[in-house]
C-alpha cells in the first residue's frame, strides 16, 4: 500500500517541517462570521485533525487552503511564503490537494478519466495533444489495485462505484499527483467500519511518507487512531489546540460531544 | 515508477471481481445507440414508403439539408455535453451573413475583409454569451434567451436601416465572391451525383468534434464542467474557459453555416435562422446528449441532424403533406428524451455481474 506513497511523495519533505502555517486567519461571507483567529500549522510526517460539530467552520478552513474561497483576516504561509490562493489550481500548484467530502468526482465519467481529470497525460504539447489512454487506464488501475480497490471494469463510470472506493480513487489521485499536502474531508463520514479502516490506513501511510495530512472530520475516535495534533473548532473558532501528548481520547470525545454544555446539560436533565 | 511496471498487481485474490462487461452492456452505455437504431428504423421505412428516396442523389440530397443543420448542431451537441445552451444560435447564422453582406455592399469592400469582420463579431457574440453566463451565474437557457431576441431584432432592424428593405442587396458580383463561394458553397459532381462541399465540412466538424471530445484534454474537461462543474474546479479545471470557449464553437460554426447560406442564395432574408436554435438542439437530444450535461458525443449528434434531414426531405418525396414535419419532430425529440433516461440509469446504476 505504502508503494505509491513512497514513489510519490516529494524526498525534499522533512518531518516536522512546516507547510502550511495560519496565524489569526478568519474568514467573513459578508456580515457572517465564518472563522475567526484560527491558528494552524500542517507540518510534514504528521496528521492535522480537525473536528467539530456541523457549521463549526471545518468547511471554510479547508476551502481557504484549497483555495476556493481567499481567506480575508490574518495571514497563511506556504512553505515560508506569504499566499492568498483565488483558485483551487494554486492550491494544487503549491501541492497543496484536497479530497472532499462530496468526493470531487464527475459520476457519469470513467474511472480513469476521474483519476486524471485536471492532470492529463498526453502526447505533445497543446491544447490538441492526444490524450494517452492506454497508459492512464493501466495507471489508474495500478494505483487503485495498490490502495486494495479493484473496480471491475476502469471504464466503468464512477458513480457506478461505492462510497468508499470513490473516496480511495480520490485520495489515490491526489497522492499520484504529488501532493505535499493532504486535505481530506470527512473521509470516513459515510463509510462503513471496514472502508473506514482502509481510509485510516492511507491515511497512516501518507503520513509516514512525510506528507503532511490535514484529517477533518467529526469522529474523535477516528481522529485519535492517526492524528498528531488536534485542534477542535466551535462556531468558527478554536476551543481546543492540543499535541497528542497532552490530550486523550477522553477529552477529545467529551469536548466533541458538547464538553462543558454536555456537563451543565446532565445537571439540568438529573434535576 | 519502475517499481510500478513490473509488480503484478497486488490483490490477486480480488482479480477474480473483474468482469468483462456484455456487449449488450457495453453497447447501451453508449449515447448514440439510441439514435442509430432510431435513423435505421426510419430509413427503411422511407425506403418503403417514398419512392423517390430510393436513389443516391436523393441520398446526398438528405446529406446536404442534415449538413445546414448538422454543422451547428456539432457545436450546439458540445454545449450542451458542457452543461449550457445556445438559444440565440439560430438566429447568429443570420447575423453573420448579414454583418458580412451589408459591410461590404455598403462600403465596397472585398467580401474576404467582410466575412473576417463577420467572424470577429460572431465570436464576440459567443463570448458575450459565455462571458454573462460564467460571471452572472445566470442559467444560460435565459442569457441566451436574451441574445436571441436582441439579435432577432437587430437583424431586422439594422437590415431595414441600411437597405430600406429586410434582404441584403445581391453580392454575386463583388470581389472576394468566387473564393468565398467555392470555400462555402460549391458543389461537385461524383458520377450522377451533386455532392455538397457543406457535407464535407460537417464530416470534417464531426470527426474533429469527436477527435477532440474523446482524445484530448479539453474533451475531459468539457465532459467534467457538464458533469460536475464543482468537482471539475477543484481538481483544476479551468471551468469558465471552457464554456466561454463553447460558446464561442457555436458562434464559429454558426458564423460558418452563415457563410454558407449568404454564398450559396447571394442575397439573405433578414428574419432568417429563427427556430433553427431548436432543431440544433433536438439533433443533439436526440443523438444521446442529455440536457442536463455530461454525457453525448458527437457521432451522436451527427446521427441526430442525419434523421433531421433525412425526415425532413422524406415527408416530400413520399408525397406527404411538409406540415406534419414539425410534429413528428415533437415525437422524435419525446422518444429520445425517454430513451436516454433510461439509458443514464441503465449506464449509472448498472451492477455487473
Amino acid at each position: 500500500m505504502t508503494d505509491t506513497l513512497s514513489e510519490h511523495a516529494d524526498p525534499e519533505l522533512h518531518s516536522g517541517e512546516p507547510l502550511i502555517e495560519m496565524k489569526d486567519v478568519g474568514k467573513t461571507y459578508g456580515a457572517i462570521r465564518a472563522l475567526k483567529g484560527i491558528n494552524l500549522t500542517v507540518r510534514a510526517g504528521e496528521v492535522t485533525c480537525v473536528l467539530g460539530d456541523n457549521g463549526a467552520g471545518k468547511s471554510t478552513l479547508i476551502k481557504i487552503m484549497a483555495g476556493l474561497h481567499p481567506h480575508n483576516e490574518g495571514t497563511m504561509k506556504v512553505d515560508g511564503k506569504e499566499v492568498s490562493f483565488s483558485s483551487p489550481r494554486e492550491s494544487l500548484d503549491h501541492g497543496i490537494a484536497t479530497v472532499y467530502q462530496d468526493l470531487a468526482v464527475v459520476s457519469l465519467m470513467e474511472v480513469w478519466r476521474n483519476f486524471f481529470l485536471g492532470s492529463e497525460l498526453t502526447s505533445g504539447r497543446g491544447p490538441f495533444a492526444t490524450l494517452r489512454i492506454a497508459d492512464m487506464k493501466r495507471i489508474a488501475d495500478e494505483e487503485l489495485r495498490k490502495m486494495g480497490v479493484v473496480v471491475k471494469d476502469i471504464n466503468q463510470p464512477i458513480g457506478t462505484l461505492s462510497g468508499g472506493q470513490r473516496q480511495c480513487v480520490a485520495i489515490a489521485r491526489a497522492v499520484y499527483f504529488g501532493a505535499r499536502v493532504l486535505i481530506l474531508d470527512e473521509p470516513t463520514a459515510a463509510l462503513g467500519v471496514k472502508q473506514s479502516g482502509v481510509v485510516l490506513k492511507y491515511t497512516a501511510a501518507a503520513r509516514d511518507a512525510g506528507l503532511g495530512v490535514v484529517f477533518i472530520t467529526h469522529n474523535p475516535h477516528h481522529a485519535y487512531l492517526v492524528g498528531n495534533h488536534f485542534v477542535i473548532l466551535k462556531l468558527g473558532q478554536a476551543v481546543l489546540d492540543k499535541k497528542r501528548a497532552d490530550v486523550g481520547l477522553d477529552e477529545l470525545t467529551r469536548q466533541m460531544a458538547g464538553g462543558d454544555e454536555l456537563t451543565e446539560l446532565s445537571h439540568e436533565l438529573q434535576k | 515508477m519502475s517499481q510500478t511496471t513490473k509488480t503484478p498487481p497486488s490483490a490477486p485474490a480480488e482479480a477474480s471481481n473483474r468482469v468483462t462487461l456484455g456487449w449488450s452492456n457495453r453497447l447501451l452505455a453508449r449515447p448514440e445507440v439510441g439514435a442509430l437504431v432510431a435513423a435505421i428504423v426510419i430509413f427503411v421505412f422511407f425506403l418503403i414508403v417514398a419512392p423517390a428516396f430510393r436513389s443516391p442523389a436523393s441520398f446526398f440530397t438528405v446529406l446536404y439539408q442534415s449538413s445546414t443543420i448538422g454543422i451547428v448542431a456539432v457545436a450546439v451537441g458540445m454545449l450542451m455535453i458542457g452543461g449550457e445552451f445556445d438559444l440565440s444560435a439560430g438566429v447568429i447564422v443570420t447575423t453573420a451573413g448579414l454583418v458580412n453582406a451589408m459591410f461590404c455592399y455598403q462600403l465596397g469592400i472585398n467580401l474576404i475583409v467582410g466575412a473576417v469582420l463577420s467572424l470577429v463579431f460572431c465570436l464576440a457574440i459567443g463570448f458575450l454569451n459565455g462571458y454573462l453566463v460564467v460571471r452572472t451565474g445566470i442559467p444560460s437557457f435565459l442569457i441566451t434567451l436574451g441574445t436571441f431576441f436582441v439579435l432577432q431584432g437587430a437583424n431586422l432592424g439594422v437590415t431595414k436601416l441600411v437597405t430600406g428593405s429586410v434582404s441584403t442587396p445581391n453580392i454575386n458580383q463583388m470581389d472576394g465572391y468566387k473564393t468565398l463561394d467555392a470555400i462555402f458553397a460549391s458543389s461537385f459532381k461524383i458520377g450522377s451525383v451533386t455532392v455538397e462541399i457543406t457535407v464535407l465540412w460537417w464530416f470534417l466538424f464531426v470527426a474533429l468534434s469527436a477527435f477532440i471530445l474523446q482524445r484530448t484534454k479539453i474533451g475531459n474537461w468539457i465532459y467534467a464542467v457538464g458533469g460536475n462543474a464543482d468537482s471539475a474546479r477543484a481538481v483544476g479545471v479551468p471551468v469558465k474557459a471552457v464554456k466561454i470557449g463553447l460558446f464561442m464553437s457555436v458562434s464559429f460554426l454558426g458564423w460558418f453555416v452563415g457563410m454558407h447560406t449568404l454564398y450559396k442564395f447571394d442575397t439573405l432574408q433578414a428574419g432568417n435562422g429563427i427556430g433553427n436554435e431548436f432543431l440544433y438542439i433536438i439533433a443533439a437530444v436526440v443523438g444521446g446528449t442529455l440536457l442536463t450535461g455530461g454525457y453525448g458525443n458527437a457521432i451522436g449528434v451527427a446521427i441526430g441532424a442525419f434523421i433531421f434531414g433525412m425526415t425532413s426531405l422524406c415527408i416530400v418525396y413520399a408525397g406527404w403533406d411538409p406540415n406534419w414535419f414539425r410534429a413528428f419532430l415533437g415525437v422524435m425529440l419525446l422518444l429520445a428524451v425517454m430513451v436516454n433516461l433510461y439509458v443514464k440509469k441503465l449506464s449509472t446504476a448498472r451492477k455487473v455481474g
